[in-house]
């Protein structure tokens, strides 16, 4: 892994189906996610994606570049904007994962760009990553 | 109400063990469309040396969901779910989430801070496995909107 190697890219399309599938795998069930109805009530421009959909599609890019969870030591966003799901055209989510630093520790940072159009919509979202030979913890017991 | 300034350095109850199951490991990985075998195949988990299938990384916000419920549920808090925004989110990991892992969340409260009308609330949920060893920190900021 080497400073500004481009771990990752991938580009989804989310509809009203992602967002039911992740209310249901999450438990999250807030309205807003679902409910135009509801949405507009509260002032929001449209139903949105769970905050945390996003976080965990970007992440399971990285993961599935990765080929390993374990390697992920860290990981954090601030959510900054909201994607806004239409009904009918979807929306889309660009994920693109770039080496930001290598440390002597044997760790790596991976700094994400997330975008919904042209507009970012996670800030601050970076992932500590282990990188080379060493032994890992398998998380099972000794 | 506004947030209860005296809830930091609070800690709650841990919650009751939440036991992961493989189909739930499936079922979440679908939903943030993560492909890699690791997370549905049982022999491909084991060949990476798992014992199970492995959760993506934000699987662990299902173990601090329970912890949040606590903290919504708490009427001296002056969290209402209506007015909260979720700002930041982030996890720290010994290791990754695995079926049958039984997991115990024990969240404190780290910070209130006012913001305008509104209160950032930073809290941080410990979860560990049967064992008590630690698999995940996840750390939560909240912005609470003040009353209308």
């Amino acid at each position: 892994m080497n400073v500004s190697d481009v771990i990752a890219e991938r580009t989804v399309h989310l509809t009203r189906e992602s967002l039911v599938r992740y209310a249901g795998a999450s438990g999250d069930f807030n309205p807003i996610h679902y409910r135009d109805d509801v949405a507009e009530r509260v002032g929001l421009p449209g139903v949105l994606a769970h905050g945390m959909l996003t976080m965990g599609i970007a992440g399971s890019v990285v993961a599935d570049a990765l080929g390993d969870g374990g390697q992920i030591l860290e990981y954090g966003v601030k959510f900054t904007r909201p994607v806004v799901v239409d009904p009918e055209a979807g929306a889309d989510l660009s994920v693109r994962a770039v080496v930001g630093a290598v440390d002597a520790d044997g760790t790596a940072r991976i700094d994400l760009t997330v975008a919904h159009g042209e507009t970012r919509v996670l800030g601050k979202a970076q992932l500590r990553v282990r990188v080379g030979a060493e032994p890992r913890e398998r998380g099972e017991s000794a | 109400m506004a947030v209860n300034p005296d809830l930091v350095g609070r800690e709650f109850p841990p919650t009751p063990p939440y036991l992961v199951g493989r189909e739930k490991v499936r079922e979440f990985a679908r939903a943030v469309l993560a492909t890699a075998p690791q997370h549905h195949d049982v022999a491909a988990a084991r060949a990476l040396g798992y014992a199970d299938v492995v959760a993506p990384p934000t699987f662990a916000m299902v173990i601090q969901d329970l912890t949040l419920q606590q903290l919504l549920s708490d009427e001296t808090a002056g969290i209402v779910l209506e007015r909260t925004v979720h700002a930041e989110q982030r996890f720290r990991f010994s290791r990754p989430i695995v079926a049958g892992d039984e997991l115990t969340a024990t969240l404190r409260v780290t910070q209130v801070r006012a913001m305008g009308g509104a209160s950032m609330v930073t809290s941080e949920s410990d979860i560990v496995d049967a064992d008590g060893a630690h698999v995940v920190t996840t750390t939560s900021i909240l912005v609470v909107g003040g009353a209308e």
